[in-house]
């Protein structure tokens, strides 16, 4: 069993994932913070991130929340992504806050 | 009213990022009976007291999300007549051949105000439930495999015009409101649950800043020991879950949301009230659409408004 420590470039925040897990499982399995969680299953789109250090093995995620120019770019979903090395990463997805507008837009 | 035109949901059409693996969830882990591959790679299934060939299908795609939810009507005089009142209603309809889906007969396909993509139709063959129709058993070995679903029950659609939506169902189909939730405003509505029939819902749909958007498929079980189990086979499974065991204010539903292998939200629920075209809506304003959605953590979850595909 290998594990890699995971640092959220945001707020410093680091975490220590079984590489067996993705890097979403990882933290949710510490209770950590900082990537938004939705579905697990590279569909939804909220986990986006960006790989800034390091190295991983990806699964096939949703085209409609990763084009393949940003795939090669490093950016990923955190849900479909196991750590291959310790590795640095910027949230880019956002879960919206409960709040609707009446236009049926939501604010964040 | 007796159910005359649309009478049920008939089918859901989703697209999946991995087929084998879904497949394997969809068999395995639901419990659900594969019925047929067609040429185009499409994987059809049926729960297990589930009479016509399909209710649930899936396909290859590089997205998540929902192609079409299909409901089936009395009958072809049916469809056509409904096909025409579309027509008349000033919406765009399109017929698609018997045989396109296998076992099933001729479509008519339409797009809702808020883009979801509908089709009716009245044929599809009747394989049974495994049970004879004269002189049945009560049950057989496929109502416990797996998580094992009664029927594919109903969904819930995320988009812009809900108001549009809710007047089509009924204007064109004679669905009935059965419950809506308020935004701030006490006037703007957040979401509508609707039917054709006496569940308390057959389609609901929540205003969302995007169009033809699934929150979920919803499939029925018949107790809430069989919610629990639902829930054990999850974690045994490591399945994604959302939110659950619980209960939904609106429709009184014990619940579990969860999530296929590519991200597509699924429920299982049991209970529920009935309803009749005489009842009065229920009504639930913004203080409390928490308790509304999950009512015993009595707020949203942060997932509820922004996980969708
Ligand atoms: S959590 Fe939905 S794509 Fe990662
Ligand atoms: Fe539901």
């Amino acid at each position: 069993m290998a594990f890699h420590a995971i640092t959220i470039a945001e707020t410093g925040e680091s975490f220590r994932c079984d590489e067996r897990k993705s890097v979403l499982e990882g933290m949710e399995s510490l209770d950590k913070r900082g990537i938004p969680v939705g579905c697990r299953g590279g569909g939804c789109g909220v986990c986006k991130i960006e790989a800034v250090h390091g190295t991983f093995e990806k699964r096939v995620m949703s085209r409609a929340h990763i084009s393949a120019d940003e795939e090669c770019a490093g950016i990923v979903l955190a849900c479909r992504v196991r750590p291959t090395s310790a590795m640095t990463v910027r949230v880019l997805g956002q879960m919206k806050k409960a709040v609707l507008r009446v236009d049926g837009c939501l604010s964040v | 009213m007796p159910m005359t035109g649309v009478l049920r949901p008939g089918h859901a059409v989703l697209r999946v990022l991995d087929l084998d693996e879904s497949v394997d969830f969809y068999s395995r882990v639901m419990g659900m009976k594969e019925t047929g591959r067609d040429k185009s790679g499409r994987v059809y299934f049926k729960c297990w007291d589930e009479r016509d060939h399909n209710s649930f299908v899936i396909r290859k795609a590089d997205t998540a999300g929902m192609d079409a939810f299909g409901f089936k009507v009395l009958n072809q005089a049916t469809l056509y007549r409904l096909e025409s009142d579309l027509k008349a209603y000033g919406v765009n309809t399109e017929r698609i051949p018997a045989g396109e889906m296998l076992e099933t007969g001729e479509r008519v396909r339409f797009q809702l105000p808020t883009k979801h993509t509908i089709e009716l139709y009245a044929e599809k063959t009747d394989v049974g439930n495994g049970m004879p129709y004269i002189n049945p058993e009560a049950w057989h070995a496929d109502a416990e495999k797996g998580i094992a679903p009664i029927r594919m029950d109903h969904c819930l659609i995320y988009g812009g015009d809900i108001d549009g939506n809710k007047k089509l169902f009924e204007d064109v189909f004679g669905f009935n409101l059965v419950e809506r939730v308020l935004l701030e405003d006490g006037e703007t509505a957040l979401a509508y649950f609707m039917t054709c029939s006496t569940k308390a819902h057959d389609i609901a749909m929540v205003r969302h800043g995007e169009d033809n958007k699934l929150h979920h498929i919803s499939f029925l079980v018949d107790s809430w020991e069989k919610v629990l189990r639902a829930a054990d086979l999850m974690s045994m499974n490591r399945v994604s879950i959302d939110i659950g065991p619980t209960r939904h204010g609106i429709t009184r539903g014990a619940t579990i949301y969860f999530f296929d292998p590519s991200g597509n939200r699924l429920e299982t629920f049991c209970g529920g009230y009935q309803t009749y075209p005489d009842c009065h809506p229920i009504t639930w304003t913004w203080e409390d659409v928490g308790r509304s959605i999950f009512y015993h953590d009595r707020k949203l979850n942060p997932a509820f408004l922004s996980v969708v595909t």
